[in-house]
């Protein structure tokens, strides 16, 4: 896993709950359930990947990249394609 | 001589901490400017003026805390003429029967605050910078700034108390003097809800809502669409609650005075819970005559808003109707508890898969159930079962919302 798409990916989730600890963010749970995140932030989240990394997400994927490990497969994936 | 107020800050709001002026006097102001910021039990509040004018006088300092209502500064009209009644908000319709709002016994004028010594406008602080310099005793007023535009950040603060001798000790274990935003939110919303509980006879309703032509449509636009622009299922209910609503103008307005006033627009509260606790109910102006795309445009903001800070006072005080979605929480039903002086509340739960009889065969749908608590002062269930089955109607075609 590359970590540096998993910092901008973090740093990402962050500015929508600034409350989250990068610390504590557990790669394979999913995002939403793991910091109490409705609909709404999550697509601030994903709108946040996407300035950070250029890759814009479809709904179609959403359900791919509801953890932080999927989130950055997706990524890694989409930029190599 | 005009009047600014202290604005209705929402019907569990009865007063207000002024935190921030942002004008002085000597100061034009115009319709529209943010010229205060208050905190209240429930958030940090931008104040807004409604009239154009000079400021005259503070009569309210940072840090004192007053009743709604109460003459926050002296407005003088632009240039020679006379002074004109300036309002603190547009003639809201919502009063709060608890607060002596009617009528408050004007306290005595209070000197106004000496002239904050920068270009005329009260250095800024941060919420963060704020709570720290009252954890570490530092009073933010004789901080210098350095972040944007002279405003006090936490490191301004840190260095501050670190040169500052700091003043008597506190005792360890004394008793906060207020207590914690957490604590007088929920005591807030408590008085809120037992007032509601104590004084409107609610009745329930609930239907069943077949979103499958609502998701298949909101699937189609947001493919082509960024991000930014994609819609949700909870836009589309929403600004089918608020076509509804204009309709049924018994589930739309106030219960005031042992009367109901419907409203002219629908201006639609939404519930937005706080992480930290709690929740706030800003109100989305006129959403009625809104597309989906404006009202989710909308909805973003205001939700963004509830939770960084930036809502406005005219927004807290204006809800004609109040919207509860907890579908993100996995529930399929709400109970609704009726926001006085509203009549109702509208609450949707999950969209969930279901089964669901098409015709006589059976099918799988995306199903979500929409409840209604309602006024029994103003209506019965039979209105209320007619305004939910428009809601019902109007997102089976989502095109025309």
């Amino acid at each position: 896993m590359s970590d540096d798409l998993r910092t901008l990916i973090v740093d990402a989730l962050v500015e929508v709950a600034p409350e989250i600890d990068p610390a504590d963010v557990r790669d394979d749970e999913p995002v939403q359930e793991q910091f109490d995140l409705d609909s709404m932030d999550f697509l601030a989240f994903l709108e946040g990947v996407a300035a950070r990394t250029g890759v814009e997400i479809p709904e179609r994927a959403y359900r791919d990249v509801e953890t932080i490990a999927g989130c950055v497969t997706y990524v890694a994936a989409a930029r190599s394609a | 001589m005009g009047e600014f107020l202290m604005p209705t800050l929402g019907a569990d709001m009865t007063e207000g901490k002024i935190v921030t002026w942002l004008v002085a006097p000597g100061d034009e102001v115009h319709h529209g400017d943010i010229v205060a910021t208050v905190d209240t039990s429930k958030a940090e509040i931008d104040v807004e003026i409604f009239e154009d004018g000079v400021v005259e006088e503070l009569l309210v300092g940072v840090g004192e805390k007053v009743p709604v209502g109460t003459p926050l500064a002296r407005i003088a009209a632009v240039g020679a003429e006379p002074a004109v009644v300036v309002e603190a908000a547009p003639p809201a319709p919502v009063t709060v029967p608890e607060t002596p709002a009617a009528a408050p016994p004007a306290p005595p004028a209070r000197p106004a605050p000496p002239p904050p010594p920068t270009d005329g406008h009260r250095p800024r602080i941060s919420p963060l910078a704020r709570r720290v310099a009252a954890d570490l005793g530092v009073d933010p007023e004789e901080i210098a700034g350095t972040g944007p535009h002279g405003s006090v950040v936490r490191a301004d603060v840190e260095r501050a108390a670190g040169t500052t001798p700091a003043p008597a000790p506190k005792p360890a274990p004394s008793p906060p003097a207020e207590p914690d935003r957490a604590t007088a939110m929920r005591d807030a919303i408590g008085a809120l809800m037992s007032r509601s509980k104590r004084e409107i006879p609610h009745y329930h309703l609930a239907l069943d809502i077949d979103l499958h032509l609502t998701q298949r449509w909101v699937t189609r636009r947001n493919e082509d669409l960024p991000l930014p622009q994609r819609l949700t299922p909870a836009g589309v209910l929403l600004a089918a609650t608020a076509r509804a609503a204009a309709h049924h103008s018994d589930m739309n307005g106030h219960h005031v005075d042992g009367a109901f006033h419907p409203a002219d627009g629908v201006h639609l509260g939404v519930a937005i819970s706080l992480r930290a606790g709690g929740l706030l109910t800003p109100a989305i102006k006129d959403a009625d005559s809104l597309s989906v795309d404006e009202l989710m445009e909308r909805l973003r903001d205001v939700v963004h808003r509830a939770r960084t800070g930036g809502l406005r006072a005219s927004e807290l005080a204006a809800p004609t109707l109040t919207v509860t979605d907890l579908g993100d929480r996995g529930v399929d039903l709400v109970h609704g508890v009726i926001y006085p002086p509203q009549v109702a509340l509208v609450g949707f739960g999950a969209v969930r898969s279901r089964p669901w009889a098409d015709g006589d065969a059976l099918a799988v749908r995306p199903v979500v159930t929409a409840t209604l608590a309602a006024d029994h002062r103003v209506s019965d269930g039979h209105r209320g079962a007619l305004f939910l089955r428009e809601i019902d109607r109007l997102v089976q075609t989502p095109e025309e919302l």
